[in-house]
Formats: C-alpha cells, structure tokens, sequence
C-alpha cells in the first residue's frame, strides 16, 4: 500500500496561518491502514489545530471529512456541494489524493497535512518497511523476488558494492544489503547464474509523468497511433 | 576488436608497463578541497618518477574536492599520468560521457570505474545519489566508447576516446563467494584492469587471488594489489572498525602495537613493503596499487624500501 508519515505540527500550522475556515479531508484507503489519514487522524489533529489557534489567540473553524478514496472521482464529488463554505482544504491523503482533490477544487488552496513516503508493506502495526519504487521495469523475477532499486541504497543492478559490511548495507549496520539478500536467496535456490548475467543500464521511464491504459480500454485512436 | 593498430587499446603508460609483463606500481592522490592547484602539483612532485600512474579520486568519500578531470589535467602538466577516477553518485551516464570525452581531448588515457561512496558518509549527506548506471555499466559503457566509437545510446562518436579501463575489486566484503564472480562480471563488462581495496588480510587476499586464477581470470586483466600502509594503531582500529568492506587482523593492530611508542608509522611501513615482496612473486598479481592516503611525500622511501624503483621507461 501507500504509506506516509503526517508533517510535522508547525509545517501545518503554518500553512494554515490566516485561513479561518478549513475543511480537513480524509482517505479511507491506504492512509487510513497505515494510522496516518482516516477518519480517526483526521479528528485527531483536528483537535489539535483547533487547540493551537486557540491558544494562538486566532480561532479556526476546521472540520474533518473523509472519503473512501480521494484518488478516485466519484468519491470526490461527494465534496461537491461543502467545499464552498471553506478559505482552504487541507487533505491527510497520498500526493496522489492531494493532487486530484486539488485538480477538481482548482479555486481552493490545498495543503497537504502528510508526507508520502512509498509503496510499502505492513511489518507490524504501526510499522511499514518500502518495497517499491515503480520504476516501471520490474526485476525482481531474476534477483530472488528482492528489489535491487528499493532495497539497495545505490539502487545497484549489478550488486554488491565493495561496501557491503558483513551481510549489511555501508549506510548503516541496521540496513541489510539487498544483494547481500539477492546472492543467498538465489544460492538457496541455485539460480545464482541470473545474477551472473550483466544486467544492462535501464531505460528509465520514470522520468516523465506516466499514464496507464490497460489493454482493451484505450481510446480507439490511441490504440490504432500504436 | 579494441586493439589499435600500435598493439595496444589506449596506449596509457600503465597499460605498457602491464602489457610489457613489467609488475606496475600506481599511486594515488586526492585533490584539495579548494582551488589550490599548487597543492596538487606538491602530491604530485612526490610521486614524480616513483610510481607509474596516478589515480585521481572523484569526491572521495562523498566529500567535494576539485574535480578529478580537473586535477588529472594538472597532473598531465606536470609529467606523469593520472588514472581518471569516475564514480556513478555524482552525474548521469550524459554527463559521464562528456566527461571522458573532455578528459580524453586533454590527455587522460586511464579511468578506474566506481560505484561511489553514498553521500550519507560526505559532506552533502542529504543530496541525491545519482547511480543513473552502476560501475559494471559505466565499464561496458567505456568499453562501447573505445572498442566501437559510439555512446551509450548507439550514435556514433567523432574520434572515440581510447580510455584502459579499470575497475575496482574487493575480495574482503561478503559473500566472499561472489567475489570472484563479481570479478568475472567486471571482465565480460570490459575492464583491462582491477586495483583492489586495500589489504591487510593476506590469507583472505591469497585465497581470492588463487579462486581467480583457478577460473583463468587473472589471464584477462591485470590485477593490482591494494596497499595503504597504516600510520597509527587509532587508524588500524579506525580502519577495522568504521570503514566498511575493510579487513583488519588483529595480528596487524597488535604488530604495530608492539613496535612502540612512536614508531607504529615506520611499522606500517614495513609491513607494507613485505607485502609488496609478496605481491611481486603472486601468482594472478600483476602489480601494486599504492594508496599512501595525505603520505604521498612517503612514496618514494617505500618504493625504495619495496624495491620497485627506478620505473620502467616506455616509448
């Protein structure tokens, strides 16, 4: 899922400062299973903004909304006919959210009260480990299901560096190294020659914005020019 | 495929002395972290006529120091040869290209291809690690340069850059058991030769040396063996403790523990030069690789010590 961290309490406070009537949006997807964006967070810093404007002697009104997914359009709509009454939106979803919540108010500043932080898995509660970077040329079918552009600090696809350090990455003891990982899970496997093979220099395609069409809904045109 | 018509890929004197079956001894220095071309040309006087080519690092280290090019320019000017130091953290494969193209138009005729340091040991701890390509593609990326004169991409190069590739090599990292094939892998990429990391674990070095050899490597490229002498006993821990992929026996710490007070700097030193003896009877070894780290002006007593003095000469 999309994880994300909320920002912290005065990088909010101070996009809000001089907005008096701000409508705080929730997403009831992957925000809301990561404890940073539903509609339990949303109350909670709510309450805390309502709190600190008080006692900054600069009362807000701050209400809290949450959808079950900001990134789809027909859930959108359902703000249709509130976001009227605010100065400002404040959104606690993925930059994706934030971004279409933005794209369909395009006359309200939004804010965005957190910071995405990838594509991650649920270690334990409360506790969320990066295992994608969707760069859109997935590897991970030769380095052992363990992805070298994620996992490995350098993003190596030929690993590892000279600074693997006794089964961990040279940034930090605690950081294992992915191809320290890739090499034993492979060895394990005897598949190790997938790894002897020179992997070439990707083409990159994340450098640009992607759109995705999947086969059978592009538009006839479109799918006809390819 | 690569070979030019005088018989060799870059003509650089390093790959002279190593194709001649002459056992090369290479240097190293760092450029300063300022403007201070003098200070160059000082390292550089040092190891003037000691060693036969230079390696200029690239942002050792993940600090910023004057660029690579730059001080291999200035080492050109002052008569010996640099070995271009190019590291993948820094710039992607365009600005790479351009690099080599504009160290070539200048004279530099050896590279060593680098994976780079992360930028969280630096200076600049928070700046973006660029790793467009990694040090196996920065070789096969050369290699394409010089052996069929196009870039990375397939156009083709108005007078390719002729560059003798190097490649770095550490056996002490883990998996030991991958290492050799790391080494195959740098081969087939298209590396001429390998300067390992420096080493201190002689058994450990010894094994690595043999793998390769048994696999037939050490007749594809030339292998330079790393050695950094130790200054101190706090380095030796230093060393030991905080720099990854490094392997520091006890028996060297306790060696220059043993020499006295004051006198762990001349043991560094005379462990270096055994192991250089060593390195020049090595099977699979080809030469030594001197990294003699802010002790340049030290070059020349060692080379002395190690008997690898007077350098060859070559046309």
């Amino acid at each position: 899922m999309i994880v994300a961290k909320r920002k912290p309490f005065d990088e909010i406070t101070e996009m809000l400062q001089g907005y008096k009537k701000v409508l705080n949006v929730g997403c009831g997807t992957c925000v809301a299973v990561c404890l940073v964006g539903g509609e339990k967070e949303v109350s909670v810093l709510n309450a805390e903004i309502d709190m600190a404007r008080k006692l900054a002697d600069a009362p807000i009104q701050i209400d809290g909304y949450t959808v079950e997914r900001q990134c789809d359009r027909e859930y959108l709509a359902l703000l249709d006919n509130k976001v009227d009454d605010y100065d400002a939106i404040m959104s606690m979803a993925c930059g994706v959210g934030i971004q279409f919540l933005a794209e369909r108010f395009p006359n309200k500043p939004v804010f965005p009260a957190v910071d995405t932080s990838g594509l991650a898995v649920n270690q334990a509660v409360g506790w969320y480990e990066e295992r994608c970077r969707s760069c859109q040329k997935c590897v991970l079918g030769w380095t052992g299901g363990i992805c070298p552009v994620t996992m490995c600090a350098k993003g190596l696809y030929n690993g590892p560096c000279g600074g693997t350090n006794k089964g961990n990455c040279e940034i930090s003891p605690d950081q294992p190294c992915a191809w320290y990982m890739i090499y034993e899970r492979l060895r394990d496997q005897d598949r190790l020659d997938h790894i002897k093979k020179i992997e070439a220099a990707s083409d990159w395609r994340d450098q640009v914005p992607r759109t995705l069409v999947q086969p059978g809904y592009e538009k006839p045109e479109t799918a006809k020019a390819e | 495929m690569g070979i030019d018509e005088n018989g060799y890929k870059a003509g650089s004197r390093l790959e002279k002395i190593l194709k001649a079956g002459q056992f090369a001894f290479t240097g190293e220095l760092g450029p300063p972290r300022g403007t201070g071309a003098d200070e160059v040309r000082e390292k550089a006087a040092h190891l003037k006529n000691s060693v036969d080519s230079v390696n200029i690092t690239d942002n050792q280290t993940a600090v910023v120091r004057m660029a690579s090019w730059a001080a291999c320019l200035i080492l050109i000017q002052e008569g010996l040869e640099p070995n271009f130091q190019m590291v993948c953290r820094d710039r992607n494969r365009l600005a790479m290209q351009a690099d080599i193209l504009g160290a070539y138009a200048h004279g530099v005729r050896n590279m060593l291809c680098l994976s780079g340091d992360h930028c969280k040991f630096g200076d600049h701890p928070t700046a973006r690690g660029v790793f467009d390509i990694d040090s196996m593609q920065l070789i096969q990326m050369v290699k394409k340069m010089r052996d069929e004169g196009q870039f990375q991409s397939g156009g083709e190069i108005e007078h390719p850059p002729k560059i003798f590739i190097g490649a770095a090599a550490n056996p002490f990292a883990e998996p030991y058991e991958w290492r050799v094939h790391r080494l195959a892998k740098k081969i087939e990429a298209g590396v001429d030769f390998i300067q390992t990391q420096c080493i201190y674990n002689m058994d450990r070095f010894r094994k690595w040396v043999q793998e390769a050899n048994d696999m037939g490597l050490t007749e594809q490229c030339y292998i330079l063996a790393g050695v950094t002498p130790m200054k101190s006993v706090g380095m030796a821990r230093y060393m030991q403790n905080k720099v990854p992929g490094m392997d520091v026996p006890d028996e060297i710490i306790d060696r220059l523990k043993g020499a006295g007070k004051g006198k762990a700097a001349e043991e560094g030193i005379k462990i270096a030069c055994e192991q250089i003896e060593e390195f020049k009877e090595m099977k699979g070894v080809h030469g030594v690789h001197l990294m003699a780290i802010e002790w340049e002006h030290k070059v020349p007593e060692i080379a002395e010590r190690a008997k690898v003095l007077p350098r060859p000469t070559v046309d």
